[in-house]
């Protein structure tokens, strides 16, 4: 007979497992209990609780940390979908405290104002999985290295403006494309250039993948830019303040949900795509002072 | 290879990219689904894990909810793993009022009933039909707290069914999808033979 005395619990398979969970989903940014629930009506497969959504810090400035406990508890007996926060980049005592919270992901990010300039978070002292951005393969692996259990390209939050994002997807994606098609001794050059480890670019070498899932996070707003990181090859897209920033954001959570599952079907994404209201306005690269995806290293 | 069965998965949300993987490993041709005309011609249906919520919101968004739950009623054998299988369940607990139940099987499941992420675990399991353990992935996984009289337990864990089966469907409470093993795939494909030879008689 099985006992439970075998089993294990916060392994990297059962932390990679969740994010197998959340593929072909929509992972949205909530503030209250009350947005939450407008999230998951909408058929959001997970929240991310935090005080305020990117665009609100971008315009507050300041220093950014993890939110309130108490706020994240009440978006926790809101909701019964996963539930993820934020800590800041090397500050691992904050996610100390969201794994004592019992958050289900815990987001490594780069929104929140680093409090380590040189290290990240040793990730597998944890149980609960973490979620690290990354602008290129090198980044992605080093944090894959670290412990991460998933992979989102970074954009640049709280902007509603995509470039970003389709920028750091096409630069990870290309190089898991280059990697498939070297030779056994360009892998040795690959890891040095990438700064990562060679184990991990000998193994994309072999499955054409990365070794963990690879979300797409950062600027978008819109059902038709949810279909854009899908089919570039995202597997999942995070969405900020694009919501909750935007006229209507029931209908439009609703929208980039249906978006993202049908995210070849051109027919149903003009169908969704109809009568949202005015998304989030949006702000060009050459207007903001602080990009956050230069944040982390 | 079984080049004459055709599997979907349901692909709306969740984890089917990997339930594509085994059937693939078995040498079995399967198909995406996520409109009622990928519906035809399928031999048998797989239910992913994933969000149940967020499946139940895109089944009752188009047609493919009543059209899946028809061909479910009529006999399409149906393997569900987890939020799979809360879909399949008579009766589900701490779901969502709203929450739809294609009520293929004579369980009553309850949501998470394992816990959150921190009380996900994996261990190994022992399948009746199987000589040798299985090792079972449980992500914040539904507990099958009672099962009706027609429904087979295949494998338990503390005396809680994780594996059971009743008639042409299957369902359990972990993720064989995410390990190479592909026994459990393979009960699902007897279970799908089983189901053609009857059709054909």
């Amino acid at each position: 007979m099985s006992s439970s005395n075998n089993a294990q619990v916060g392994s990297f398979p059962v932390k990679r497992g969740l994010a197998e969970m959340l593929k072909g989903g929509v992972i949205m940014d909530v503030v209250t209990p009350g947005q939450a629930k407008i999230a998951e009506d909408a058929g959001a497969c997970a929240v991310m609780a935090l005080e305020r959504v990117p665009a609100d810090i971008r315009r507050d400035g300041g220093v950014a940390r993890m939110s309130d406990p108490d706020m994240i508890e009440g978006i926790k007996a809101a909701v019964t979908i996963p539930v993820m926060a934020k800590a800041r980049i090397g500050h691992f005592v904050e996610a100390q405290i969201l794994q004592a919270l019992g958050v289900d992901f815990i987001d490594e990010s780069e929104v929140l104002t680093p409090a380590d300039e040189a290290h990240h978070i040793d990730k597998y002292k944890f149980t609960t999985p973490f979620v690290c951005g990354a602008t290129n393969l090198g980044e992605a692996l080093r944090r894959i290295s670290e412990g991460a259990a998933l992979i989102r390209s970074k954009g640049e939050a709280g902007t509603g403006n995509i470039v970003e994002a389709v920028r750091h997807l096409r630069s990870i994606l290309g190089d898991i494309k280059k990697i498939g098609s070297a030779d056994s001794a360009e892998l040795f050059e690959w890891a040095k250039r990438l700064q990562a480890p060679l184990s991990l670019v000998q193994e994309i070498a072999e499955t054409g993948k990365l070794p963990v899932p690879l979300f797409c996070a950062g600027g978008l707003a819109t059902p038709a830019d949810a279909a854009l990181a899908m089919q570039l090859g995202a597997e999942c897209v995070f969405v900020g303040s694009g919501i909750f920033k935007s006229d209507n954001p029931g209908p439009r959570a609703k929208a980039i949900v249906e978006a993202t599952t049908h995210y070849m079907d051109a027919k149903i994404l003009a169908k969704v795509s109809a009568g949202l209201g005015a998304p989030m306005t949006g702000i060009g690269m050459d207007e903001i002072n602080q990009r956050y995806a230069d944040r982390g290293w | 290879m079984n080049p004459r069965v055709l599997v979907g998965v349901l692909a709306l949300q969740g984890a089917f990219d990997a339930h594509v993987q085994r059937l693939t490993d078995l040498g079995l041709e399967s198909r995406l689904v996520k409109n009622t005309s990928d519906l035809v011609d399928l031999d048998g249906i797989i239910l992913p894990g994933g969000e149940s919520t967020t499946m139940s919101n895109l089944l009752v968004a188009s047609d493919l909810g009543v059209e899946l739950s028809k061909r479910l009623h009529d006999g399409l054998p149906v393997f569900g793993t987890c939020a799979g299988m809360i879909m399949m369940a008579r009766t589900i607990h701490d779901g969502r009022p709203d929450q739809i139940s294609l009520d293929v099987m004579d369980i009553q499941v309850r949501r998470n009933g394992y816990g959150r992420q921190n009380d996900s675990f994996e261990q190994d399991i022992t399948i009746t039909s199987l000589d040798s353990p299985f090792h079972a992935l449980f992500i914040r996984a539904p507990v099958i707290e009672s099962i009706g009289n027609d429904v087979e337990v295949l494998a338990s864990i503390d005396e809680r069914p994780v594996l059971v089966r009743q008639a042409y469907a299957l369902a359990s409470s972990f993720h064989p999808e995410l390990v190479t093993d592909l026994r459990v795939h393979e009960i699902f494909l007897s279970i799908i033979h089983e189901s053609l030879t009857t059709s054909k008689r």
